[in-house]
């Protein structure tokens, strides 16, 4: 059994390294495009800083349908987008462009709630202190909601460590379809639990970070 | 230094138009200390935002410094609330930032450089003893040295004006003598024009020379507190004279009781 593992071993290394590839392109990508993303929803919402019904409306159709698709079907609906964009609809790569687009509306709701749950106490502080809009955002909400942001990025990354097991299906590799071609389709259950223990250990190390971190930033106690 | 011209305050809410403050009209002297009582709901911490416009009145006319603030673009408000501090109930500090953080603040939303800001948040912190705990997160603080935090990060920007909106109703009787004492003191140091907006009629005895009495977004009396040593002098109105007793009336009757309670159809 332990042969088998060791023999197998090199490409259990390469799987690993793309999943950490999925994982380290999709995840910044969707904080940086879903923050602003996110922001805007909160900004133009019902509560904001100023409030217009109907392009929230729209943005927030749009996010619910990206969110609506199972990444299964995602990851094939958009195929042609991830042509466009990466050139390629096999392979690591084409593997990031669906990840990366489920990432960012999902990122960006995160966004939304936290800074919903600020309270509006120290947005109307800002304001008596004569800050503008985006000095508000930059420099009180963001501020506020850290902690909670980065508690959202670690259960993001989470689901997406699980949602990157369905890259085989575009020939996308990393440690879950690994899991699935060796252990499901070959029966070879060792290798299988070998593929699972080392996500479940990928899985508590990005748990126990965000958590470490996000306590760290978070001065409320 | 304050005129508020016939200001009204409306709102739309489900259950209709509902005005919170209602054709007030009320001078306020420079360098001198306002208080606005009443009970809650009375527009209070309406007509105290009219001020600086957190809320803009329906109508009328808001001076601050001789300035009509209805009449300034977004930009021109902001920089004129540089010049208007405000303080609230519940402090509305920041509370991932420290203390010398929180304070810097309202001078970086004025535009201050950071050596600047950082020297003068320290001299700040000092003016409300508070420079040992430059360091502390709000977390840290107790509501009264929270509140003194607040008064130094409103007083930052060196305004001519500080609006405080409950200031003392959330901490006990013995810190809000306290943050009193440093409301009195920036007024009589700086001069600093001070509107005390509280339900606490102590608070208004303690440190206002003028009190406006509210009631259903109107200002129903206004009167010197040093009318209070005056023999014979009672307020006009129903508000009035209970906010002066300083008392909680109950009737005793079980009749009254518990019709209160809904007990009895009467």
């Amino acid at each position: 059994m332990f042969d088998r593992i060791l023999e197998v071993l090199p490409e259990i290394g390469v799987a690993m390294g793309q999943t950490l590839t999925m994982l380290l392109v999709a995840i910044p990508l969707a904080v940086l495009l879903g923050t602003p993303l996110g922001v805007l929803l909160y900004t133009i919402g019902p509560n904001g800083l100023k409030h217009r019904p109907k392009l929230h409306r729209i943005l927030d159709g749009l996010v619910n349908l990206i969110r609506s698709f199972p990444f299964l079907i995602l990851l094939i609906a958009i195929i042609p987008v991830t042509r466009f964009i990466v050139g390629t609809t096999i392979g690591t790569a084409a593997v990031i462009v669906p990840l990366t687009i489920n990432a960012i509306p999902y990122f960006a709701r995160f966004v939304e709630q936290n800074l919903s749950q600020l309270g509006g106490g120290v947005v109307e502080a800002a304001r008596s202190m004569g800050a503008s809009r985006s000095q508000i955002v930059r420099d009180v909400l963001i501020v506020e909601a850290k902690p909670g942001l980065v508690s959202s990025i670690t259960i993001m990354t989470v689901s997406f460590i699980s949602y990157s097991a369905m890259a085989g299906l575009v020939g996308g590799g990393g440690i879950g379809d690994f899991a699935i071609r060796y252990g499901y389709y070959r029966y070879e259950t060792p290798l299988m639990i070998t593929a699972i223990v080392l996500m479940i250990l990928l899985v508590t190390l990005v748990q126990l970070g965000g958590s470490y971190i996000a306590r760290r930033l978070d001065k409320r106690l | 230094m304050i005129e508020i011209q016939n200001v009204s305050t409306s709102f739309d809410s489900p259950n209709g138009r509902f005005t919170a403050v209602d054709d007030v009209s009320l001078h306020i002297k420079r360098g001198t200390i306002q208080g606005i009582i009443g009970f809650s709901g009375a527009g209070k911490s309406t007509l105290l935002r009219n001020i600086n416009l957190l809320e803009r009145p329906t109508s009328g006319r808001v001076l601050v410094d001789g300035v009509d603030l209805l009449t300034l673009s977004d930009a021109e408000l902001r920089t004129k609330r540089h010049d208007i501090g405000m303080i609230f109930q519940h402090f509305n500090l920041l509370n991932n930032l420290t203390a010398q953080e929180n304070v810097e603040l309202s001078l970086k939303f004025a535009g201050v450089g950071k050596a600047e800001r950082r020297r003068r948040a320290a001299e700040t912190l000092e003016i409300v003893d508070l420079s040992d705990k430059a360091g502390a997160y709000p977390a840290k603080l107790s509501g009264g040295q929270k509140q003194r935090v607040a008064i130094a990060r409103a007083l930052a920007t060196e305004p001519k004006v500080l609006l405080c909106d409950e200031p003392t109703s959330a901490v006990d009787p013995r810190t809000t003598a306290s943050v009193l004492q440093y409301l009195a003191d920036v007024n009589a140091e700086f001069g600093i024009t001070i509107v005390v907006v509280t339900h606490e009629m102590n608070v208004i005895k303690a440190i206002a020379e003028n009190v406006a009495v509210m009631e259903e977004g109107r200002v129903v009396e206004q009167f010197d507190l040093s009318e209070l040593q005056r023999p014979g002098f009672h307020p006009a109105t129903q508000s009035g004279r209970y906010l002066i007793s300083d008392e909680i009336q109950l009737d005793r009757s079980a009749h009254a009781t518990a019709a209160s309670e809904g007990l009895l159809n009467v």
